[in-house]
């Protein structure tokens, strides 16, 4: 049965990959490619968030802070300080990283309601930090000109040209974060999460691992925020608010906690739910354009009372049990 | 910082301090009953807020009507907040009714936000508009009120869990809720009375407090998370302490403000809270990761 499972796994992800490659071109799904350049930054804040939540059972409410950071460090040392933008994404996530290094340890001293308020307080905070060091940040009115990113003479000027670089980084981390799970580290969290008294037992030092796969899940979200800003080449508070974290979870609920590629799915799911069908009904009736927070509450609340692994690994484990019952069947006759 | 302005910044940090007691003391109730923190329990205060207004400005009823419907409505979300999602996902996990309770929460808002639109409303004060002098410090009546509000609600409280018998139940709950059916209490009762309960606590403070701070449908965001840092400084035990920790919020905010810190003005006054809260979680994190 684990060969059937692994060879529509390959075949989905072969399918999966064809269909990124192509859809930037005009002929095919052209007019989504900045649309589709969020969503790929979007998945990225998502696998950090979903190796948190998912794997190891540690809620964040705080993660659009991290995404922030990276979004500040990198405009500003690439606009204000005419940093190398590439050098700057590097610092925003050794100094990200580095900070929520910091925080962690004391932070996961605290358990479920607890560690969930204070990761909560920590977003707010940085929000109002983004919103009031206008001298650094501009302010609530946010700062532009941010230059685009360069290889050589390549400079990733359009939406093209970015859709490859971001969705070739978001590949990457895919593939980083997919390893992480297969290796000791992955089997630890797990071990987290199933009961942590059991994985101290057998000699896993919880805090340590909490704390490194925080550090992970904040680098990620600050290189997804050093692409954005290079991608709008404009930065303001309000994307990095309570409400953006909020938006990453019900994106990392849709595709299922513990799922990486399930990442994809729930940030294409919620970017296009905001970003495309509610635009579209906007203009039939403005009042439904701000329905996405309505919507985004009561998918929350739908999938963890109905589907607590979330929407997209129920999906897939619904689909697998099908394909089990065939293959059983197929066996009798 | 003279006397005057003392007693100034004193009453405007206790009359702070009582709201934020009032929002703590729903965190409380349905914590100590259920073990669950309510990150919706902010919206109620909202629904009180603008449920009073609404009847008040569109439907045109008396005030005092108009504040006890809005409240009475808010408690009936609260029941079907716990009946609805909290009940049918009993199994669930911490993770799981985290995200359920805030996904009631943004749901509440939007709604919110679709129904009433985002501009600020206000209620007229309950009595009058002009400031009584005491002290040297200028005090609005409407303060007095949500003073006082706060102070009969907390003795209500108390008595409601120390003499009646729903009150006993629900305190034996909190004790230890897999005792309690034993002696022939029903916990998903309790459950859903606590909801109710704070659901009744937190929109009595949306209503009283309107005339002096405005209301609008995001205000449940920070008020929530105050009546959270008012809640964790009480330990979540007993109404007496998250009033205290309600208060003692308030004043230090109040003060913090007072003090001219440069560029550090009034705006931070929000993340004072917040860095309160964090010192408090570590410093008694050994003590509440045993409880939980």
């Amino acid at each position: 049965m684990e060969v059937i499972k692994r060879k529509w796994a390959y075949a989905a992800v072969a399918a999966l990959l064809i269909f990124l490659i192509l859809l930037p071109f005009d002929w095919f799904l052209g007019r989504y490619t900045f649309l589709m350049v969020f969503i790929g930054i979007n998945t990225i804040v998502t696998i950090g968030l979903c190796l948190l939540m998912g794997y190891t059972g540690q809620v964040s409410l705080g993660q659009a802070a991290f995404f922030g950071m990276g979004a500040y460090v990198s405009a500003i040392l690439s606009k204000t300080y005419d940093v190398n933008p590439w050098l700057a994404m590097l610092i925003a996530a050794a100094s990200t990283g580095a900070f929520a290094y910091v925080i962690g340890y004391p932070v996961f001293r605290l358990k479920g309601n607890y560690l969930a308020m204070a990761t909560l307080g920590l977003g707010i905070i940085m929000y109002i930090l983004f919103r009031q060091m206008a001298q650094y940040t501009g302010g609530p009115d946010g700062m532009g000109g941010i230059p685009y990113l360069s290889i050589g003479g390549f400079v990733f000027d359009t939406p093209f040209r970015r859709y490859f670089l971001v969705w070739f980084v978001c590949l990457v981390i895919i593939l980083i974060s997919q390893n992480m799970i297969r290796s000791r580290t992955g089997r630890a969290l797990r071990a987290i999460h199933t009961s942590e008294a059991a994985a101290q037992s057998i000699g896993v030092n919880v805090t340590q691992f909490k704390v490194k796969v925080f550090v992970l899940s904040a680098v990620y979200a600050s290189v997804a925020g050093s692409l954005f800003v290079h991608h709008l080449r404009f930065v303001s508070p309000q994307p990095f608010d309570f409400l953006a974290s909020v938006t990453l979870i019900t994106m990392a609920v849709v595709g299922g906690l513990a799922s990486i590629w399930g990442a994809i799915f729930g940030a294409a799911t919620i970017k296009l739910i905001s970003d495309e069908i509610l635009v579209e009904l906007g203009q039939v009736n403005a009042k439904l354009a701000d329905l996405d927070v309505v919507i985004f509450g009561l998918i929350l609340m739908l999938v963890m009372i109905f589907m607590p692994k979330g929407l997209f690994v129920s999906l897939r484990d619904a689909f697998d049990s099908w394909r089990k019952k065939r293959a059983l069947r197929g066996v009798k006759s | 910082m003279s006397a005057d302005q003392f007693v100034q910044y004193l009453v405007s940090g206790l009359t702070q301090g009582s709201i934020y007691a009032l929002v703590g003391l729903g965190f409380t109730m349905i914590y100590a009953v259920t073990r669950i923190i309510n990150f919706a329990q902010g919206e109620f205060v909202m629904l009180g807020g603008m449920l009073s207004f609404v009847l008040l400005d569109s439907a045109g009823l008396p005030l005092a009507v108009s504040i006890v419907l809005a409240v009475l409505i808010a408690a009936l979300v609260g029941a079907a907040l716990q009946f609805l999602a909290i009940r049918s996902a009993k199994q669930a996990s911490h993770v799981s009714l985290i995200i359920i309770t805030i996904g009631a929460a943004v749901f509440i808002r939007g709604i919110a936000k679709e129904l009433w639109g985002v501009d600020p409303r206000p209620l007229p004060p309950f009595s009058g508009d002009t400031s009584i002098r005491f002290l040297g410090a200028f005090i609005h009546p409407q303060a007095l009120w949500i003073i006082g509000t706060t102070v009969v609600v907390a003795l209500a409280v108390h008595f409601f869990l120390s003499y009646t018998t729903v009150g006993k139940a629900l305190k034996a709950c909190s004790v230890n809720s897999a005792a309690a059916p034993l002696v022939g209490i029903d916990p998903k009762m309790m459950g859903l009375i606590a909801f109710v309960l704070a659901a009744l606590l937190g929109a009595i403070c949306g209503a009283v407090t309107a005339p002096l701070t405005l209301t609008r449908y995001d205000v449940g965001i920070t008020l929530g998370l105050k009546g959270f840092v008012a809640a964790s400084i009480g330990g979540f035990k007993s109404p007496w302490a998250t009033v205290a920790g309600g208060v003692l919020l308030g004043v230090v905010e109040s003060f913090a403000v007072a003090a001219d810190w440069g560029p550090f003005t009034s705006a931070y006054k929000d993340a004072i809270a917040l860095v309160v809260l964090v010192l408090i979680l570590l410093a008694r994190s050994r003590k509440l990761a045993e409880e939980d």
